[in-house]
């Protein structure tokens, strides 16, 4: 029997992801959010299944499509909002926009603009984990878009090679930026890739999230018990554009509509229910949700802009731009 | 002191260093039987195969998981083979490691050496012969080495695994045998940045680095004997390079040159060469001199790659004609 308070816990950290990818939206087609906005409202079950395993000195690496992760991993969506707006206090000092979060504080080692160079940094925390005694996990968000990828087969190696405690989470919506992947991919898809370099794969529905829960919270035992690396390859589809400004015409609305039906939260919710959680808890986590992201872009509204001069500080230590 | 050749002293500074701080450690194909010029020879053996890590041939994540590994506190050394095959990981080094700092508000720091050997040596063609500092000197986030000496090799090596910047670290591989003296007290390093005279002189600047230093001091002992009195400064750095040495070295000359191994256009030397006009341009006896390799790719047979070498006859003709203007 699944467990209601866990899985409510999951429930208001993916509406939390959901408030804060629809008001990025917003603020992009505003022109408040100037920069490039990837979101990931449908695929919001992965990035709180894997992250509900993970111990707070674990590490995430993940992609464009990284809000998610990083609000599960326990970033500040406040301090996000802040980083979009490109305001002071925000997770880069508005440095790095949307496609650079990172929070090293609670092991988030960033976001990447580069498809498929998480998997690497990802294998090297593992690997500087494991040389300094710690007994840490790495997980690494990725899309299918990223099995194109020369670093996905070598990073998959690699973990492999040298057993290093990663878990790999290939996120598979079907859409490579706005190709089908399967129109440009050849072979039987990730996880076949990953089985042929010699880490194990697991495939799930990602719209489930406790399914996505239960596999993770195993392969993570197993790993940091010194299994080496796995591989999740979690089947979900991305609701929304590829962008706040794509508006998608390359697929079917029926396709989308379609997709709708099996969204990760209206699933949870129903399951919620089931599970016999009243309507009135589930109200209240949405409008928690809401509130909480309204406030962070009420904040980073108002907020100053970052100080002109930080343009040129953390660039290099030798060397510095004067 | 001791005498030791440009790899081995680099050896020295590398085990110096792994003994001084455990977080140091180094990652490349095949550094367990030595590396590919005998530069990592013993290292393994000192350190074991998880500080001394051979690695697929997949430059992307050697480097790729440098910068992971530096992110959470570890101080890789790079070992990317020739500086050629370093161009499979140019995204890692300027999307990734020269970045990661900045892109994130100062929470990372990546503190990799990455050695990239460079250059033309033992009809190696167009694919191990190139010397490419001038892409890295552009790349904000980046520091750029390149020694010439045993000495420097050693000091440099070092002061770079202790820096918390990202170094691009050039070795030349006509070097590897030279043999000079080298200081073994294990706290000397050589500071980043800052060039040195290796002779003294009144008339001509010949600003360089890398073998072109030694190239250079042959024609400067040439040009002495006819009368002429060449400065040669190494500048042993290229980012952030010594301006003060170069432009108080012009001010006493008023001639310069610069030479470089590699391709002219827009290679390093006309960094300092626009400098050295912006500054002191009306202060010149002579128009800068440029040396440097034709643009165009480097031969196997022999007298093909020695065309585009910059020889002792380039630099003494350059300074001469430079001392008539």
């Amino acid at each position: 029997m699944r467990d209601s308070k866990r899985l409510a816990a999951q429930y208001l950290t993916m509406r939390r992801i959901r408030a804060f990818e629809d008001r990025a939206e917003t603020m992009a087609r505003d022109g408040k959010v100037t920069g490039a906005v990837h979101a990931s409202v449908g695929q919001e079950g992965i990035a709180v299944g894997v992250c509900a395993n993970l111990l707070p000195s674990d590490k995430i690496t993940t992609t464009h499509r990284g809000h998610g992760h990083c609000i599960a991993k326990g970033t500040s969506p406040r301090a996000m909002m802040l980083e979009l707006f490109g305001k002071a206090g925000g997770t880069s000092g508005g440095k790095g926009g949307s496609m650079h979060i990172a929070d090293f504080s609670v092991g988030m080692l960033g976001a990447n603009g580069v498809v498929a160079d998480g998997l690497p940094i990802a294998v090297g925390a593992a690997q500087g984990e494991k040389l300094l005694g710690r007994d840490t996990v790495v997980c690494c968000f990725f899309g299918d878009g990223a099995t194109n990828r020369g670093p996905f087969m070598e990073a998959l190696n690699w973990a492999a090679v040298y057993r290093l405690p990663v878990l790999f989470v290939c996120e598979n919506n079907s859409y490579a930026s706005t190709t089908r992947t399967e129109t440009v991919t050849a072979g039987p898809g990730p996880s076949a890739r990953a089985e042929s370099l010699g880490v194990p794969a697991f495939s799930v529905d990602g719209n489930d999230v406790a399914a996505v829960d239960e596999l993770a919270g195993r392969l993570v035992r197993e790993i940091r018990a010194g299994a080496g690396p796995k591989f999740i390859e979690a089947r979900t589809y991305r609701l929304h554009g590829h962008t706040a400004a794509d508006a998608g015409a390359y697929r079917d609305a029926r396709e989308v509509e379609e997709r709708w039906t099996s969204d990760p939260i209206a699933r949870c919710a129903a399951e919620l229910r089931r599970l016999g959680v009243p309507d009135s808890d589930i109200t209240a986590m949405d409008e928690a949700a809401e509130r909480e992201m309204a406030d962070a872009v009420a904040i980073a509204l108002a907020a100053p802009w970052p100080d002109p001069r930080t343009a040129f500080t953390d660039v290099q230590d030798v060397g510095a731009p004067v | 002191m001791s005498q030791l050749t440009y790899a081995q002293a680099a050896m020295a500074g590398l085990s110096e260093e792994m003994r001084r701080d455990p977080r140091v450690w180094a990652l490349g194909e095949d550094l367990g039987r030595g590396g590919v010029f005998g530069q990592y020879r013993g290292l393994q053996q000192e350190f074991g195969p998880q500080r001394v890590v051979d690695t697929p041939i997949s430059e992307s994540t050697i480097m790729g998981a440098a910068v992971g590994a530096a992110m959470v506190g570890t101080r890789p050394v790079v070992e990317l083979r020739f500086a050629d095959f370093a161009l499979c990981a140019v995204d890692e080094m300027v999307n990734q490691a020269a970045k990661a700092r900045f892109m994130f508000g100062g929470q990372a720091r990546v503190p990799v050496t990455i050695r990239q050997p460079v250059g033309m040596w033992r009809s190696s063609a167009a694919q191990h012969s190139q010397s490419l500092e001038a892409w890295y000197v552009h790349i904000p986030g980046l520091v750029v080495v390149m020694p010439a000496t045993p000495a420097d090799n050693k000091g440099l090596l070092k002061a770079s695994i202790r820096c918390d910047d990202p170094v691009i670290y050039m070795e030349h591989k006509d070097l590897w045998g030279l043999t000079g003296e080298v200081p073994d007290d294990a706290d000397v390093t050589v500071p980043l940045g800052q060039a040195r005279i290796a002779r003294d002189g009144a008339d001509v600047t010949v600003v360089t680095w890398s073998k072109m230093v030694h190239v250079s001091l042959s024609a400067a002992a040439e040009l002495a004997k006819r009368g002429l009195s060449v400065e040669v400064v190494d500048l042993r750095t290229l980012w952030p390079w010594d301006r003060t040495a170069v432009l108080s070295s012009v001010a006493k000359t008023g001639r310069l040159i610069v030479v470089q191994e590699a391709v002219l256009t827009c290679g390093f030397g006309a960094e300092v060469a626009a400098t050295v006009a912006e500054e002191m341009g009306g202060q010149l006896k002579a128009p800068v001199k440029r040396l440097g390799s034709p643009r165009a790719p480097i031969s196997y047979s022999r007298p093909l790659e020695d065309r585009v070498r910059v020889t002792v006859d380039h630099i003494v003709d350059a300074a001469l004609t430079l001392a008539r203007a």
